[in-house]
């Protein structure tokens, strides 16, 4: 029993190893592809999203950057302009100069005020709100350049109310000597352009000068004139896309424009995850496309397999009981033919015994052996032998039982009756040992052409079993029902049962649970082979304790018409 | 036993210790028996002399077959009646034997009581068979005198 249980647990290993493996691979080479792809779309996708929001800040930021440009171009050519065409005297002349004023702020606005320098660098005229005349600047770098130059155009820096200028400064060249027409622009109008192109939560525009301080206020993160944390000469001479990473871990992408003759960079920002929302949302649902197909796929395979598993295992049950089966008719058909010849080897020897025996009673009757004193001990003595003599007859007889009738005699037999025939030469014995017999035959039963002596056979010995293992007090239930193209007859008591490691030897000749000389053990066998003989089956099924159910399965053969 | 007929036996078998034994047991109980312990031998003594019943073995090793010889012998004397005895269940003999005519099988072993039951059977039967034989034989001379040898001829065919 323990045997088989363990083989039990190694056939139900073999089965889920064997699962396992089915999942295991089927899996693989499903959600491989699935994987592959999906990985694919999703680094494509961001790949090709990157590259758009790239692309697009690039495009902001020359925008920006031109516009930035056309406002300083526009600025200095009117600055130009009006150099070009008024002379150094009439431009000191600070009601000229008021005028010329007047009309370049109401051509371009922006101007804070406007001053002349001559070549030494002294202040000669002024128009605005500070008091700059008389200074002078010939020290200052600026005027170096401007000199050299043409055209100056500084950074910007907090002007005396505390407002970011800047100051574009142009060379005019007249005759011999030379002066400089000089402007502070204020810088809001300009920051103004710039503001605009702050878009979107996250989005920022701003100048700063090649060393990275701040020409205009960013929307995020420091002030103007205060040094940003952009490396400048990460910029590349055009449009160029760098990408950061900030504080909190989230992407920044930046792109820079060089204006100014190289002294400015117009800078977009923008963090990665707004302008990418469109992406996450498109990526999430193809998650969640993968991961479901996944499940999809898990879930079936482990479903079909466990089917085809289970299926197979149904398969493999019942090819190996049938194996079983076929093994015992084998090994039942060989013992057959070894018991009929031992059967005869050992009817000789018994025929000897019984005319020597019979030859000694013969004369111990004759009267000079009368007198013998020891008469009535060889009288005993030759009882013994005969009666052991009757036994070993009664055994090999017994086993010759189903062989002598293998021709069967065919005749119309009622099932139904034979059965009640059992129940009638059998109810008595059971009655005194208080055994019930009930059974439920139905009329569907058809006449068969059969042995009815061997069917009779048959049932006597199942029944008188279930008797024996009842001992007493009990019940048997006989059944008979038609099953299609056979006849099942069910034999049930409420028994002892049948412990699970004699049920593969019950049908095994001389295999006898009861005591010697009660019990040949060839009930069964006969039994088997009678059915057997009939293309019909025996089976048995039994639990310790609860009792013992026989079914015999007969094939309805119909009787010839007579 | 008083009642009964003296009638003749002949038992066949190989077996030597049954044989001598059987023979001396039935001579004991008025049955005059013979014993032979093969089919050749057997034959030898029913061409010899008249045996009511025979005892046959129908296994019996080397010689001649137990069905063989029983077809010799309903050729000698078809109206012995033959029991078989066979210690095998050798159906198929067997009933090829009550084809061939044998009264009855049995299986070994076998009580005494009831082998003398069933020969004392098989040798009324034979007497009846005889019976009527020997009316219908003083029948025909009564009415074809002449034609009796022919008619018996026929029967033992
Ligand atoms: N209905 C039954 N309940 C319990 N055990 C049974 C039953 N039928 C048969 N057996 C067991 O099978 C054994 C063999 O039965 P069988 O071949 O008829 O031989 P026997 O009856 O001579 O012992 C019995 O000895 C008994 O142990
Ligand atoms: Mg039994």
């Amino acid at each position: 029993m323990i045997e088989g249980k363990r083989q039990q647990d190694m056939e139900t290993s073999r089965y889920t190893g064997l699962q396992r493996k089915i999942i295991l691979l089927t899996l693989l080479v499903s959600l491989a592809p699935l994987i592959v792809l999906g990985a694919t779309i999703y680094y494509q996708f961001a790949g090709m999203y990157r590259a758009k929001i790239t692309q697009q800040i690039t495009y902001r930021s020359r925008g920006l950057a031109q516009a930035v440009e056309l406002f300083l171009k526009e600025r200095t050519a009117i600055l130009c302009s009006m150099a070009d065409t008024h002379h150094f005297n009439e431009m000191i002349d600070e009601a000229n100069l008021s005028r010329i004023f007047e009309i370049m702020n109401s051509r371009a606005g922006a101007f804070v005020d406007l001053g002349v320098i001559d070549g030494n660098g002294r202040h000669l005229a002024y128009i605005g709100p500070y008091d700059l005349k008389g200074l002078n600047y010939y020290q200052q770098p600026w005027f170096g350049e401007v000199m050299a130059k043409g055209v100056y155009i500084s950074d910007v820096y907090m002007g005396y109310r505390r407002l970011p200028h800047f100051i574009i400064a142009v060379r005019r060249q007249e005759k011999s000597h030379s002066w400089i027409l000089r402007a502070t622009i204020d810088s809001g109008v300009f920051e103004g352009i710039v503001k605009a192109a702050q878009v979107g939560k996250t989005g920022d525009a701003f100048i700063v000068n090649k060393s990275g301080v701040y020409q205009t206020q960013p929307r995020f993160e420091g002030r103007i004139l205060t040094k940003s944390k952009l490396e400048t000469s990460s910029f590349g001479g055009g449009t160029t896309g760098v990408e950061k990473k900030n504080s909190e871990e989230k992407q920044i992408l930046f792109a820079g424009t060089w204006i100014n003759h190289g002294k400015w960079l117009v800078v977009i920002r923008q963090g990665v995850t707004e302008e990418m929302t469109g992406l996450f949302s498109t990526r999430n649902m193809e998650i969640a496309i993968v991961l479901s197909g996944i499940l999809a796929i898990i879930l079936m395979t482990v479903f079909t397999t466990r089917m085809t598993i289970s299926r197979l295992r149904a398969a493999d049950v019942k090819a190996g009981e049938m194996n079983a089966q076929l093994m015992q008719s084998d090994k039942l058909a060989a013992l057959g033919k070894m018991a009929a010849g031992i059967a005869h080897e050992i009817n000789n020897p018994l025929q000897v015994i019984v005319e020597k025996t019979g030859w000694m009673q013969d004369l111990l009757n004759e009267e000079e052996l009368q007198q013998s004193k020891n008469i009535d001990e060889f009288r005993t003595s030759i009882n013994k032998i005969e009666e052991h003599v009757e036994r070993a007859r009664k055994v090999v007889h017994g086993m010759l039982g189903f062989a002598r009738k293998m021709e069967p005699h065919m005749e119309d037999v009622d099932i139904n009756a034979v059965i009640n025939q059992t129940i009638d030469l059998l109810g008595n014995y059971a009655r005194i040992n208080n055994i019930t017999i009930t059974s439920e035959l139905s009329p569907d039963v058809p006449i068969i052409a059969a042995d009815g002596a061997q069917l009779q056979q048959v049932f006597m010995n199942l029944v008188s079993n279930a008797i024996d293992a009842i001992g007493k007090d009990g019940r048997i239930d006989i059944k008979s029902r038609r099953m299609g193209p056979q006849i099942h007859i069910e034999v049930s008591d409420n028994g002892p049962g049948i412990p699970e490691e004699k049920q593969k030897r019950i049908f095994d000749p001389f295999f006898t649970t009861k005591e010697t000389g009660k019990g040949t053990g060839l009930g069964l066998w006969v039994t088997h082979n009678i059915v057997e003989k009939m293309g019909g089956a025996v089976n048995m099924r039994s639990e310790e304790g609860k009792g013992t159910t026989f079914t015999v399965r007969i094939p309805i053969v119909i009787p010839e018409k007579k | 036993m008083d009642t009964m007929h003296y009638f003749r036996v002949l038992v066949v078998d190989d077996e030597k210790d049954f044989l001598e034994t059987i023979v001396k047991r039935l001579d004991k109980r008025g049955i005059g028996t013979e014993g032979a312990l093969n089919g050749e031998k057997a034959l030898e003594l029913m061409r010899e002399k008249r045996f009511d019943v025979v005892l046959l073995d129908i296994k019996m090793p080397g010689g001649m077959d137990g069905i063989e010889t029983l077809r010799e012998m309903k050729k000698i004397a078809p109206l012995t009646e033959v029991i078989l005895l066979t210690g095998h269940a050798s159906v198929e003999s067997s009933i090829e034997g009550m084809k061939l005519g044998a009264f009855d099988y049995l299986l070994k072993p076998v009580k005494l009581e009831d082998l003398v039951t069933k020969l004392a059977q098989a040798f009324e039967k034979k007497e009846g068979q005889d019976q009527k034989i020997r009316s219908a034989k003083i029948k025909e001379l009564m009415r074809f005198p002449g034609r009796v040898f022919q008619q018996e001829k026929e029967e033992e065919k």
